[in-house]
């Protein structure tokens, strides 16, 4: 009955959705952000730990949402990692356009989220897939809250 | 087709509604989403169609042919529209777009012009957020203090609490939903507003939901004020029905200014007016009022009673089925409910269940249903929710009771 869903629901998705390995906020962090759909509820907040050189070394997210919320968060927070912010803005962008066209994103670090590609197909939940990302750009956004605690 | 447990003769009731012979992806639609609005009936397009091919000009205003006889058929749905809820007077009948506006409306002229600094509205813990947020909007400016009625474990309005609440606060006026649109739980209207004006408050009852399913008659529960709205009804977007008791009318100052709503004018000062008038700025929504009219006759033709029996024993059936899948919790217990029930699957998110059922070609909402307040109350995020309309069948419910099955195989 569910063949023509497969698509969208590729194991690794329902694998990540039931049980996400990056789903708990970081002790020490850099920023965070936070994603939310008004219309129906779903709410994502990431907490982002950056090294010396400004790129992304950890991530960790908590979200309340679907199985294609919780999995798109949890492929992105190993996808970003090494990324500095204009690379991050990039990627952003790539994964966007993939998940609204179902073309694969030739951005080689958007590998391992290709299956989130079969969301195209379904115009309802391309927001599910996006809100961790918009989570992202909104810690990207936020102030450095290392620099700010040091003044 | 005749439904063993209905006394409505649901083939011919459904040739009445184009859309429920469509596809969806080549699977027969199964439309369980009428709570959020209603198909419409063969007898609503049509009159909308009519108008605007045969008999339409602007209200009010033309001292010609077309604007006379589209001014009666615009006036006749205040006429029908008042008989429907059994309201006094037809000037108590003010259109609005929707149900938001109408409670907008209240909390606006109502609200700002007649309450005071320190006096309350009472809302509870089930309302739509159309109920909850132009309350706040009056509170944060207008000094009016905002009380909160809670519910009952099973969904229930808790009647003791509502009296508390009125013994102890200056409540002016209470507002609170006539039929949850996520339990399905029907309020006691008259009780509820026989405590309300024991405390000296008047009551708003929002019977956006409640309408649909059973008779309601404004006089006999004594209520103040009631809003619907259009759509949910089988009739077109774009038209909500106030209603209240024409002394407030009278006494309330206008919602917005325009043409339509005064009496005279100069650039000194206009007059307004008289009711209903006073509160329909502009040029409405004509043709959807024509249409509110067609489907209003539309269901008292069938019968609130037929309509009532039918849907109660799609409720009952679909809480017999549905409480049979094991992980599947409904979500709201109450005594006395209508067409509307809330469930969550155990491994699987609302917004995944709906997108499953819907390849499945069944429509249902998911999501906080515009009640978030009353999510937290629950403890939960989100529901999936079907409801049910004069349409629906067993047979649909029997369907979606499979496919959950199938759902929960797919997320195990």
């Amino acid at each position: 009955m569910f063949e023509d869903v497969a698509d969208l629901y590729q194991q690794v998705i329902l694998d990540r959705g039931r049980h996400p390995r990056h789903a708990h906020r970081l002790d020490r962090f850099d920023a965070t952000g936070k994603g939310d759909n008004p219309m129906c509820g779903d709410r994502v907040q990431v907490w982002v730990k950056r090294d010396d050189a400004g790129a992304i070394s950890d991530v960790g997210f908590e979200a309340r949402g679907c199985a294609i919320c919780i999995a798109s968060a949890d492929l992105m927070a190993e996808a970003v990692i090494g990324h500095d912010a204009p690379g991050l803005r990039a990627l952003s962008d790539d994964f966007a356009q993939m998940v609204r066209s179902g073309q694969s994103a030739s951005n080689a670090a958007l590998e391992q989220l290709k299956p989130l590609g079969g969301v195209s197909d379904f115009p309802s939940r391309v927001k599910c897939a996006t809100l961790p990302w918009q989570a992202l750009m909104g810690a990207l956004d936020a102030p450095d809250e290392t620099e700010a605690a040091h003044g | 087709m005749k439904d063993n447990f209905s006394p409505l003769d649901l083939l011919a009731l459904r040739a009445d509604f184009p859309i429920l012979s469509e596809t969806v992806r080549g699977k027969p639609l199964v439309f369980l989403d009428s709570a959020a609005s209603a198909q419409k009936p063969r007898a609503v397009i049509e009159a909308m169609r009519d108008a605007m091919e045969h008999q339409y000009a602007n209200i009010h205003r033309g001292l010609h042919w077309m604007s006379e006889r589209t001014t009666e058929a615009y006036e006749n749905a205040r006429d029908l529209t008042a008989i429907l809820i059994g309201a006094p007077s037809r000037d108590e009948i003010v259109f609005t777009r929707n149900s938001t506006e109408a409670i907008n409306l209240v909390a606006h002229s109502y609200g700002r012009g007649m309450m005071h600094r320190g006096q309350a509205v009472l809302i509870s813990e089930m309302e739509h957020h159309a109920n909850i947020v132009p309350w706040q909007m009056l509170r944060d400016a207008h000094g009016i203090e905002l009380l909160v009625c809670p519910i009952t474990d099973d969904g229930d309005l808790d009647y003791v609490a509502y009296e508390r609440l009125l013994a102890s606060h200056r409540v002016g006026l209470v507002a609170i939903t006539h039929m949850s649109n996520v339990l399905g739980t029907y309020t006691n209207g008259a009780r509820l507003a026989a405590i309300a004006h024991a405390h000296g408050a008047k009551i708003l009852l929002d019977g956006s939901q409640a309408v649909v399913h059973r008779a309601v008659d404004v006089a006999a529960l004594d209520a103040d004020f009631y809003v619907f709205t259009g759509h949910k009804l089988y009739g077109p977007t774009g038209i909500g029905v106030l209603w209240a008791r024409a002394e407030l009318l009278d006494a309330m100052p206008p919602f917005m200014g325009g043409g339509d709503m005064i009496g005279s004018v100069s650039f000194e000062r206009s007059t307004w007016a008289r009711i209903p008038h006073k509160f329909e700025a502009g040029t409405p929504a004509i043709l959807e009022a024509i249409g509110l009219a067609a489907a209003i006759r539309y269901v008292k033709a069938i019968g609130f009673d037929e309509i009532g029996a039918h849907e109660q024993a799609l409720v009952d059936h679909a809480l017999a089925r549905l409480s049979d899948i094991e992980g599947l919790t409904i979500i709201g217990r109450a005594q006395d409910r209508g067409g509307v029930v809330s469930f969550t699957m155990r491994g699987a998110h609302a917004h995944d269940v709906a997108t499953l059922l819907d390849r499945a070609g069944i429509a249902v909402r998911a999501g906080h249903h515009c009640a978030e307040p009353l999510m937290r109350r629950l403890g939960i995020d989100s529901t999936a929710r079907a409801s049910f309309a004069l349409y629906t069948t067993k047979e649909e419910i029997d369907f979606l009771a499979d496919t959950l099955l199938r759902v929960r195989e797919f997320f195990a």
